[in-house]
């Protein structure tokens, strides 16, 4: 279990198998990683700047992390976020969950993922190429998304 | 000495547009003592002057953390030693 948040970028399968090391009890690892994607409605981006509240973000993720161990029996997870000035291409987000079996790890780092996006103190602004920058905006579409897994528990 | 409530210095933050517009990160200050709640600090931001009045003209679109956690307008303050203004978070 753990979480980090980092201005370098993450290598995905040194991260996997240092999670997942000495486990034998691990059946199934379902892994999300977020990108930056290279246009904003087909303007193209330059860059992608991610701000945090340092010490807020831990705490909140590890609550995240701690929701979803219980939840869905994970073995392991991990989510480690990027911060700082991000290019297209590049990675944002890793998220990690292992469970015995694969409905767990999916159910696990799709949960993981949906809470960070509403409740982590992240924010982003893109920079366009054409020289505007603004805050993105948070969707309606992802409180939805969180919300849900409440009525699942029902 | 009184009996009346003193607030005590609490550092406020600010992140994202509402930084940009509030034009600071972090300050700290004592409260007045009618400002009780999450929802009290929102209208007394609003109330502040420039440039806070027009960074807190919608508190709707303001969300607010208690010591690192995440509070609600009828959260009350209590002996909190960090506030947190920011927009809603985008992170992912």
């Amino acid at each position: 279990m753990a979480v980090r948040v980092s201005t370098a970028d993450f290598d995905i399968s040194a991260e996997m198998a240092k999670l997942t090391e000495g486990d034998a009890g691990i059946g199934g690892v379902a892994l999300f990683v977020g990108k930056v994607r290279g246009d904003v409605q087909g303007e193209p981006l330059a860059s992608l700047t991610l701000e945090h509240y340092p010490g807020m973000t831990e705490a909140e993720l590890e609550r995240i992390e701690a929701e979803a161990r219980e939840r869905f029996k994970l073995s392991a997870s991990l989510i480690v976020h990027r911060v700082g000035e991000l290019k297209p291409g590049d990675n944002i987000v890793l998220v990690i969950a292992c469970a015995p079996h694969r409905q767990d790890a999916f159910s696990g780092a799709e949960y993981l993922m949906d809470y960070l996006k509403t409740r982590a103190p992240f924010w982003k602004k893109e920079a366009l190429s054409g020289g505007r920058a603004d805050w993105v905006d948070a969707r309606e579409s992802d409180d939805e998304a969180a919300s849900a897994w409440f009525s699942k528990s029902e | 000495m009184t009996d009346q409530k003193i607030n005590s210095e609490v550092t406020l933050r600010y992140f994202a547009w509402l930084r940009e517009r509030a034009g600071v990160s972090e300050e700290r200050l004592t409260l007045p003592p009618d400002v009780i709640t999450v929802g009290d600090l929102l209208r007394w931001q609003s109330r502040r002057g420039h440039p806070f009045d027009q960074a807190f003209a919608k508190p709707e679109a303001i969300r607010v953390a208690v010591d690192h956690a995440h509070a609600k307008p009828t959260s009350q303050i209590g002996a909190a030693r960090e506030i947190a203004f920011f927009p809603p978070v985008t992170g992912g």
